[in-house]
């Protein structure tokens, strides 16, 4: 684990300095980011000025669960986002070389053209925290103020691990492809881009919020001092880091078996 | 070194046969492979393409998982070991850079040696000695993108043996090499190999690669050894035959001569294939007395021809 965190380090380290090679579309692409990430404030703002209540949930409250929910995403998303180019990987045949590297290839995939802008898109959702905090009327317990980073770890630890499965799946999803590809070399590969990315989406938007109910929603009900509007137990409100766990052993596994199942392509 | 018993890969393959329908076909790629590499070992791999040189080559460095049968690479599985084995082994690829695309060549070997965790001084003693040998000072500081083919290779080859590995591995190294890169990668690969005894097994299309690296040459066709021995005998055995190419003045029936066969007949050429022992200058002087020669040439057999025709005829050649 301690070898991985240095890898990570000095991996990202490096891009960051092969990035600042073109200093020019470097300061470009920052500035497209901060402008991207302003709108997607400006787009949060004008959402509560309209609507000052949803649901039953006071403003600050939603806030507070859009925040904490998506500076677990992004967090996530800094460290290991690029980790669903995996098929993109494998077809190029990067992976190989990734492969025969001492270090683990989800480091080096996730660490691929990393850069600083990267920590860009933290700024939306730590704006809407610093917003919703002080708004909130909770009474502040020792108990709720340890929830707070409890469900935000909890929480990137679970999109992490599903960055993971994602990836993982492409070991799979990109199966198909590579033995088309025996036979066609290559012509046929094309037409399947978009199935990919469907299935991206698509995998990214069922899974992603399944067990997030458990990771932030119920947390947050405590943090809140809400009572569950579908009645479940009081216990499930404390039971985020064991489903946090439970879906990162399941991505390591399926990870596991991937690199067990990856069949390369040509030569 | 390398141990490989009755290794085998294959592959499911899906294809649609139908709007809905699809059959499952199983690509064997590499199949009841078996063969050793004894530590010091300069070992030439051959094969016309798809017969499963690559596959070998990624059974071996742990990227695929074989179907069947053990691989073991200095006493380890590749693929259930394969982080403990790259510190020992070195690969390259021909065709890929292991290198960083857009770092200088400097910074891709510190960032090899920082992921290979080689120790500062003996890393600048061996960067020394890797750079004087491969000539790699003229663009150190120049980014890989930047590289030619044969300066990106010679980088590739430093990246690959920076942490001195006991066992290197190489994919097709002179693949779109100019001659003196060549050269420069061959000489380079047999110090190595004489002064270091550092074990080194290579995947090759190149017939001259073989002629002057390696002692011993094995042969896969169709996913299985064909052939496993030192070159003299694989020329003996099957290499001996050479083709001489005639172009006589005007077109004409099959040439008659003592001991040669005819192969093909176009217009005026001809193609006659000269048994091993026969002396290509009596041929030619015998040709030359009765008849009128515009051009003559002779041809070694290319290496995909030894290996086809060494599987198509019969298993005596095979692996003792």
């Amino acid at each position: 684990m301690g070898d991985a965190a240095r890898a990570y380090a000095l991996l990202a380290w490096t891009w960051t300095r092969a990035a600042a090679q073109y200093p020019v579309s470097l300061a470009l692409l920052a500035a497209g980011a901060a402008a991207v990430t302003a709108l997607d404030v400006a787009g949060i703002a004008m959402l509560f000025a309209h609507a000052p209540r949803i649901a039953g949930f006071t403003a600050p409250e939603v806030l507070l669960l859009y925040g904490t929910s998506s500076l677990s995403f992004t967090v996530s998303d800094v460290l290991l986002g690029t980790s669903e180019t995996l098929g993109e990987r494998i077809r190029a045949g990067d992976f190989d070389v990734m492969l025969v590297r001492p270090v683990s290839p989800l480091v080096q995939i996730a660490t691929e053209e990393f850069s600083p802008r990267r920590f860009g898109k933290l700024v939306p959702a730590a704006v809407v925290l610093a917003y919703a905090l002080p708004r909130l009327h909770t009474h502040w317990t020792p108990g709720r103020i340890a929830m707070l980073p409890l469900m935000v770890a909890a929480g990137t630890a679970l999109f992490c691990g599903i960055w993971v499965l994602t990836a993982a799946l492409q070991f799979v999803l990109v199966d198909g492809q590579g033995a088309t590809k025996a036979f066609t070399y290559g012509g046929a590969f094309l037409t399947q881009y978009p199935m990919t990315m469907f299935a991206r989406d698509f995998v990214r938007g069922v899974t992603f919020v399944v067990p997030l109910a458990f990771v932030n929603w119920q947390p947050a009900l405590y943090v809140l001092d809400r009572p569950d509007p579908l009645g479940l137990p009081a216990a499930a409100r404390f039971t985020s880091p064991a489903v946090a766990a439970l879906v990162c052993a399941a991505a390591a596994a399926a990870w596991r078996a991937g690199l067990r199942r990856h069949r390369s392509t040509g030569s | 070194m390398i141990e490989v018993t009755g290794a085998a890969k294959a592959f499911a393959v899906r294809r649609r046969t139908g709007r809905l329908r699809r059959s499952r076909t199983v690509v064997h790629a590499v199949r009841d492979l078996g063969f050793t590499v004894p530590r010091g070992a300069f070992v030439g791999l051959l094969g016309p393409n798809g017969a499963g040189k690559s596959t070998t080559i990624k059974m071996l460095t742990g990227i695929l998982a074989p179907s069947a049968g053990t691989v073991r690479v200095c006493g380890l599985d590749p693929s259930r070991q394969r982080t403990a084995l790259a510190r020992r082994i070195g690969v390259v690829f021909g065709q890929r850079t292991t290198l960083w695309w857009d770092l200088p060549l400097r910074d891709s070997l510190d960032l090899a040696r920082r992921l290979y965790r080689v120790e500062g001084r003996a890393h600048r003693a061996r960067l020394a000695e890797l750079t004087d040998l491969l000539e790699l000072a003229p663009f150190l500081d120049t980014p890989v993108r930047q590289l030619s083919l044969g300066q990106r290779m010679r980088g590739d080859l430093a990246a690959a043996l920076l942490h001195a590995p006991e066992l290197l591995i190489l994919d097709e190294p002179t693949i779109g090499l100019d001659v003196v890169s060549r050269a420069t990668v061959r000489g380079f690969l047999e110090r190595l190999n004489t002064e270091r005894g550092t074990t080194v097994l290579l995947t090759t299309h190149d017939l001259g690669d073989i002629e002057r690296l390696c002692p011993r040459v094995l042969i896969i066709d169709h996913g299985r050894l064909a052939f496993d021995g030192d070159l003299d005998r694989l020329r003996a055995e099957v290499g001996g035959e050479r083709l001489l190419v005639v172009e006589l003045a005007r077109p004409g029936p099959p040439l008659r001569l003592p001991g040669v066969a005819v192969d093909r007949v176009e217009g005026p050429r001809q193609w006659l294939r000269l048994p091993e022992g026969e002396s290509a200058a009596a041929v030619i002087a015998r040709l030359a007395a009765g008849h009128e020669v515009r051009d003559i040439a002779l041809r070694e057999t290319g290496i995909d021809e030894v290996v086809a025709r060494l599987y198509r005829g019969d298993r005596a050649y095979r692996a003792q």
